[in-house]
């Protein structure tokens, strides 16, 4: 059975029918991605299967159990991790707190025994702490382990977001243009980071610009065009879809 | 953050032990009382405006609650003065609660405006209740006694204000260290992130409306105890907005400018008495004057200053 189902997803704002009967599906362990130009609804549709938006009509089923409409915070208790487009890091506080909120749910969130310095509190936030350590060297945030959030640089709070949502241990992690804004250097790494993301056993789904990384990653791509469903299949297919073709280019169908 | 934010904790203790040994008069201990109750409340009150984000105008409010849950219960109904306190302290975290829900699904002026409303409601209550409350004469506090000992002296007073505040400071740098302080000031920094990594926002909002206003009606008792008398100017709006200006010009997000702001706020118009009908207009432009070159209140700036000359 597929990790994520999605059956004939439509959201409307006011008029604007920003997706429109979409449906699709993911498989455990794949690198899947979704592209299309400006203004196709990818964020939309990344946003209604995380819980911002809920879903004017259609179904979004995880491991079969329906999910469509549920608010993010629940979304995240059944491991659905994302990071964003522009960006959503805590300025006011320091980077690997930031990664350390992700792991908010695998916590003792209790306020009196946080207010008292419940032993075990201290002793599990000072694992977490190392915790967090690792996942900034597995991004490649090494250098910034002491910095504060609103000192670091652009490509590293792209970063930055994806241990936060790592430190969630997702199994699935939605990624909404992790390479925008960065130099030809930066896109190679974020491609590498992906690549050991997927490896490490988490689905990952992807929007981004730069075909190039969406080839080189993905198994399976989705086209959206005007909020509809353009095609689907694998980089090859995709690529010698003429409907495809023409949406890029501009030709006129 | 690398060094150790509860260094300034031992600080504090360490003045609070010897202050009431060096203060000249019971003047000046009278002051520093009402410096170290007014600490308190900020500090719960910072704990809402400053990290968490959400704003209150109306936290004077449960301050009343408090100071009137003091005297009236023990007055009309023969409660312990202790069962009183706690009394009030549930009531007012009970309300807090009750509002909360609607209040936070509003946002920036808008909850201003409904907190300050809440404010006023329990202003008026208490004014024009005056069979139980005395109306806007106020009323006594009958005295209380813990362990025997009656409170009456200033200097009884003085320590149990010193221990609620050490109590206070150390339990809020926990707390903003804690994944429960993490998930605040994360709620603050982008909400939007905060809800995908899981963080009930509501949830947190309300839970810190709650502890601040149990903080202000704790403090609200005390108060009265102390002073020996409640008036409804201890619930009123500018009693409110004198609380919220102690938080920013101490330091959003600032355990110990919460305790600058309030100490200066508390001593300042004493300082100003010698300018005679002017110093309100004083006041004022000291409160405008840090505002322009301390947006980020003073210890915040003062921190960053001196944390580069480092």
């Amino acid at each position: 059975m597929a990790l994520l189902e999605v059956n004939d997803l439509s959201i409307h704002f006011g008029g604007v029918k920003a997706v429109q009967n979409v449906s699709f599906s993911i498989d455990a362990g794949m690198v899947y991605a979704v592209i299309g130009p400006n203004g196709a609804g990818k964020t939309t549709l990344f946003n209604l299967i995380t819980g911002v938006y809920k879903p004017t009509s259609g179904e979004i089923r995880l491991d079969g159990e329906s999910i469509g409409g549920k608010s993010p915070n629940e979304l995240a208790t059944r491991g659905v991790a994302r990071t964003f487009q522009n960006l959503q890091i805590c300025m006011n506080m320091s980077a690997i707190e930031n990664v350390m909120v992700g792991a908010h749910l695998r916590l003792d969130r209790n306020l009196l025994k946080a207010a008292l310095r419940w032993p075990s509190i201290a002793r599990r936030d000072a694992e977490l702490r190392l915790e967090a350590a690792e996942l900034m060297r597995f991004v490649g945030l090494e250098a910034f382990l002491d910095s504060r959030a609103d000192s670091m640089p652009y490509g590293a709070l792209k970063r930055l977001e994806i241990a936060r949502a790592l430190a969630m241990k997702p199994r699935l992690i939605f990624l909404d243009e992790p390479a925008a804004g960065l130099n030809p250097k930066e896109t190679i790494e974020v491609d590498e980071l992906v690549r050991k993301v997927a490896d490490s056993g988490v689905t990952v789904v992807l929007v981004e610009h730069d075909m190039k990384m969406v080839m080189n990653l993905s198994e399976r791509i989705l086209v959206l065009d005007y909020g509809r469903k353009l095609a689907e299949g694998t980089g090859a297919e995709v690529r010698q879809n003429p409907d495809v073709i023409a949406a890029y280019l501009g030709v006129q169908a | 953050m690398t060094k150790n934010p509860y260094f300034g904790l031992f600080i504090v203790i360490a003045i609070l032990l010897v202050l009431p040994f060096i203060v000249p008069n019971s003047f000046y201990l009278d002051l520093v009382i009402r410096m170290a109750i007014n600490a308190v409340i900020v500090l719960g009150l910072n704990l809402l405006i400053g990290f968490a984000g959400q704003i209150s105008l109306g936290h004077a409010g449960f301050l009343g609650i408090g100071a009137y849950a003091t005297a009236v219960l023990p007055t009309h109904f023969g409660w312990h003065p202790v069962l009183a306190v706690m009394a009030g302290a549930a009531a007012a975290g009970l309300l807090a609660a009750i509002v909360a829900r609607p209040i936070f699904k509003l946002k920036g002026h808008y909850l201003a405006m409904a907190t300050l409303g809440l404010g006023i409601i329990i202003n008026i209550t208490l004014r024009n209740e005056a069979a139980w409350t005395g109306g806007p004469d106020g009323m006594p506090v009958l005295p209380m006694a813990l362990l025997g000992v009656e409170l009456s002296s200033d200097k009884h007073w003085y320590w149990v204000v010193a221990l609620l505040l050490s109590v206070s400071v150390w339990a809020s740098l926990n707390l903003i260290n804690s994944p429960f302080g993490r998930a605040l000031r994360a709620l603050h920094g982008s909400e939007v992130a905060s809800q995908v990594v899981g963080v009930d926002v509501v949830r947190y909002k309300v839970a810190i409306f709650v502890l601040s206003a149990v903080f202000a009606s704790l403090m609200g008792s005390v108060t009265a105890h102390y002073v020996g008398f409640v008036t409804p100017n201890l619930a009123d709006f500018f009693h409110s907005i004198e609380l919220v200006t102690m938080v920013v010009i101490g330091g959003m997000a600032s355990v110990y400018g919460s305790l600058v702001g309030a100490v200066l706020l508390t001593a300042l118009p004493q300082a100003l008495a010698t300018f005679e009908g002017w110093e309100t207009v004083a006041f004022g432009a000291i409160l405008m004057l840090c505002m322009i070159f301390m947006p980020k209140g003073l210890v915040p700036t003062l921190a960053a200053r001196f944390g580069k000359a480092n």
